[in-house]
Order: C-alpha cells, then sequence, then structure tokens
C-alpha cells in the first residue's frame, strides 16, 4: 500500500517570506515580503539561506519553543545537494533531515514527519523549504543576466520560503492520511515543460489515493495540485479523464494561483514553495474547505542527465487535510 | 497509455509559439541594430578618416563595449528578451553572453567563478565559429584555386 493513515498529527503554526514579485501577486496573506533578492547578502544563495533562517526563527519566536523542544529539522530547496536548507540547519541545535524531491519536496517532508509523529518517535518537528528564481536560473537555466528566450510551457521558479510546524498536540488541521507517488517517466525530456513531465505522477497518485482510500474524488472540498502550471493543469484534467475516468471539478493548481497575467511569467508558478504558500494564504487562509487533498509535484531532473537526452521522471506525493 | 501516445496528448496541449511574429521582430530590431552599426561606420570614416577596415574595427569594439554595459547596467536581459532573436546577432550577443556569465560567477572567485565560466554560453560560438571558418576557407581553396 502506497497510503499510510496517521494518527495524533497535526499542524500547529506556519511562517512565509515571499520575494518581490509574489508580494505584488495574487497571494496576499504572507508574513513576511523582500524588497530585493538578495534581502541584504551578497549573493542568492546566501540570500536564500537568510529567508529560510528568518521564517524558522520567526516560527520558534510566535509559537514561544526553544531549540531543545524539536525533535527534528527537515529541510529541501533546489540548489545543489540541497545546500541552502543543509547551510540554514547548521545555525540550529536540532537533529537534521534533508530531504530532495525537487518541487514535490515539501509533502515529501510533511509525510516524513508525520510518519515519525504517528509512530510517536517526535512530538514537535519543523519542515522547512525554500525557493529563489535567481538560484533555481543559475541551477537549471542560463546566467540570471541573459535573459534567454522562454517557451509558453516554461514555469517560472516562486521566490519564498515556507517553515511549518506540526505536533502531536490537537489543533484545527489534521494531517489525516497520505500517499507515496512512484516515480513515473513517460520519455518526455523537454525541461521547458516541467508540466508534462509531472502530470502522469500526478494522477497516477490521484488514483492510487482514491483507490486505496476507498474514496471518490468529490470526497475533497477540494483537490490542490502542486505546480503544474497552466500548461501541466490541462494535461493533468485530461489524462485523468481518459485513463482513470475520474472527472475533477473542485480543484486548484498552485502554479495558477501566484501570479497576475501581467507579471508575464509563462505558463505560472513553480517551486518548492509555490504549493505551501498556496495552501496556507490562499486555501487554509479562506477558511472554506475542510476536506483537503494536496498533491505536490516534482520533475526529478539534473542538468547532466536531461543533457544525455533521457526522459525525466516525475514524481508527485499527496496528502489528506482534515481541518475543523 | 503509451509513451508515444502520451506524447501526442502533450503535442495537444502545448501553446502555439507565434512563429511569424517573433520573426518580424527579430527582423526589425536585428535590422535597426545593422542599420546604426553602419551608421557609425560612415561616421568614423568621414569624420575621422578612417579606411573602412579601420572603421569596422572600432565599431566592434564600441558595439561590444556598450552591450557589455547594457548587461551590467542589468536592462540589456529584457531587451533580449523582448526582442526574440534580434539582438542574439553576433556581436551584441556574443558580447552579452560572456558579460552576462561574468557577472553570474564573479562571486566564486576569478579562477574558479569568473574564469572557468567566462565562456560558458560563448565557448560553442568560438568552437563551431572557427571550425566554420576553416572548412569554408578550405571549400573557397577548392573552387576557386
Amino acid at each position: 500500500m502506497a497510503s499510510k493513515k496517521f494518527n495524533n498529527v497535526y499542524i500547529k503554526d506556519n511562517f512565509s517570506i515571499v520575494g518581490p514579485l509574489e508580494k505584488d501577486g495574487l497571494l496576499k496573506n504572507y508574513d513576511l515580503a523582500m524588497d530585493d533578492y538578495y534581502y541584504g547578502e551578497k549573493t542568492f544563495e546566501q540570500a536564500e539561506i537568510k529567508m529560510q533562517q528568518v521564517v524558522m526563527d520567526n516560527l520558534l519566536r510566535t509559537n514561544k519553543l526553544l531549540e531543545n523542544k524539536i525533535d527534528l529539522l527537515i529541510g529541501g530547496d533546489l540548489v545543489n545537494q540541497t545546500s541552502v536548507s543543509s547551510y540554514n540547519a547548521s545555525k540550529y541545535r536540532i537533529p537534521y533531515l534533508g530531504t530532495y524531491s525537487a518541487c514535490a519536496t515539501y509533502v515529501e517532508e510533511l509525510i516524513i514527519a508525520s510518519a515519525f509523529i504517528s509512530g510517536k518517535l517526535a512530538k514537535n518537528v519543523i519542515a522547512i523549504t525554500s525557493g529563489h528564481n535567481l538560484n533555481a536560473e543559475r541551477q537549471f537555466r542560463y546566467p540570471v543576466e541573459y535573459g534567454a528566450l522562454k517557451k509558453h510551457t516554461t514555469t517560472f521558479t516562486t521566490t519564498a520560503a515556507v517553515a511549518t510546524l506540526l505536533t502531536n498536540e490537537p489543533t484545527s488541521i489534521k494531517i489525516e492520511s497520505a500517499t507515496i507517488g512512484k516515480s513515473i517517466d513517460m520519455g518526455i525530456n523537454d525541461t521547458n515543460n516541467m508540466g508534462a513531465i509531472m502530470a502522469p505522477a500526478a494522477a497516477d497518485v490521484l488514483n492510487t489515493h482514491l483507490l486505496e482510500m476507498k474514496r471518490n474524488v468529490n470526497y475533497y472540498d477540494i483537490i490542490v495540485t502542486g505546480d503544474l502550471g497552466k500548461v501541466g493543469k490541462e494535461i493533468f484534467t485530461d489524462l485523468l479523464d481518459k485513463v482513470y475516468n475520474i472527472k475533477i471539478k473542485k480543484y486548484l493548481d498552485a502554479g495558477c494561483e501566484i501570479y497576475t497575467n501581467a507579471q508575464e511569467t509563462y505558463a505560472g508558478a513553480s517551486g518548492p514553495a509555490a504549493l505551501p504558500l498556496v495552501l496556507y494564504e490562499r486555501v487554509l487562509a479562506c477558511k472554506r474547505y475542510k476536506k483537503i487533498l494536496i498533491i505536490a509535484t516534482g520533475s526529478l531532473q539534473s542538468v547532466q542527465l536531461a543533457n544525455q537526452k533521457l526522459g525525466i521522471p516525475g514524481i508527485a506525493h499527496a496528502i489528506s487535510l482534515e481541518v475543523e | 497509455m503509451n509513451k508515444d501516445e502520451y506524447k501526442k496528448l502533450v503535442k495537444k496541449h502545448e501553446p502555439q509559439e507565434n512563429k511569424l511574429n517573433n520573426a518580424i521582430i527579430a527582423f526589425l530590431v536585428g535590422g535597426t541594430v545593422g542599420f546604426i552599426v553602419e551608421g557609425i561606420i560612415v561616421i568614423l570614416m568621414n569624420v575621422l578618416n578612417l579606411t573602412r577596415i579601420d572603421a569596422t574595427v572600432w565599431t566592434s569594439l564600441i558595439v561590444i563595449f556598450t552591450a557589455s554595459l547594457f548587461t551590467a547596467l542589468g536592462f540589456f536581459d529584457n531587451w533580449m528578451s523582448k526582442a526574440k532573436a534580434g539582438l542574439l546577432l553576433p556581436t551584441t550577443g556574443f558580447a552579452h553572453s560572456v558579460s552576462s556569465s561574468a557577472l553570474d560567477y564573479k562571486k566564486e572567485g576569478l579562477i574558479m567563478g569568473l574564469g572557468s565560466n567566462f565562456f560558458k554560453l560563448a565557448g560553442s560560438v568560438i568552437l563551431y565559429g572557427i571550425l566554420a571558418s576553416f572548412i569554408l576557407v578550405i571549400v573557397k581553396v577548392i573552387i576557386s584555386g
């Protein structure tokens, strides 16, 4: 079984910071915003480390928690060897696990945290993730100042950092169950069309979740996928209909909910922080939904293997939330 | 669904690029740059009494300097993406690719950063440019003796 039910796992609090473009976008409930991409640091990588540190410090402070009360810190990002999260973790005396599922990292972190808490191996766990548009450009694409031409299927990495506190004490948001996705390669090699790489994994994990949990797609008040973007969203709904015979209606994609049309971000937002931003600052903030399924999607490429023309595997993990 | 069927489905959802529109923009921008550059050559020839060869060399230097300066001032990347392929023409595009790489890696040190990544984008242009000119010279020798 890919699906797991959890006992006594709750989301207690969340803290977020967004970049300059996101500040002017569709989301307005963020906690902090940066005025520029350097955030007072010398390089973009160092700026991203500072973003993680700021959300982490604020989360600890607003919940009046000392470092020794946190049993586990789980971090992940897009920079080489998840170095931003590891450098940030070195500033705290908290046991640390680094994770990577590209833009599905956040839900992978929640699943690991939930397993620890549900198995009574931890009481308080912090999951932290971040993305920085210009670091992702440097990492996967062209030099920042080059301004290379892009296809309409390209997504735009969201600049933001999000830290979430999970605990075994009851709160209004319960993590009910999760389905761990499979890494799926459908032969797509186009790194400028990550929506097409990730859509099959997202459709598969949704189908697996519904089958294993014996639920109908309408069981959920809303289903939120992470960063498929405008093109990937269409492929996803088409795939669900054609292959799995699932007609999805109450549905949002995080990639389409961050930037306005005027912001010229091609097919929309992507990045590990895109889904948690939309989840907390839009879906949970409006307090309309009781049963929520989030499906984070990631394109698991490396520059080297993509250049070697292999198909790129996509990944998607699902987690079910119940709000009181 | 197999991989080929999936590729067809992806193709169906891919938004169409307006190639004609892109080509017209690139043609107009590239043509304008060429027109300005030719103007500079003519001015240099008439004002400084340079030969056409000397004026061309000086004009290349001016264009390279201007493109690199615009890159450093931070707005050339926006022009690049707006002008489609119009500013990718040899001199401006080459200068911009080198200076944008240099800017990107300068924080990692002069040797391991800036030096080793300087020609990250332009390396292919240099290599295949030299190779192409080499082959063309051989062709020319064979044809015209």
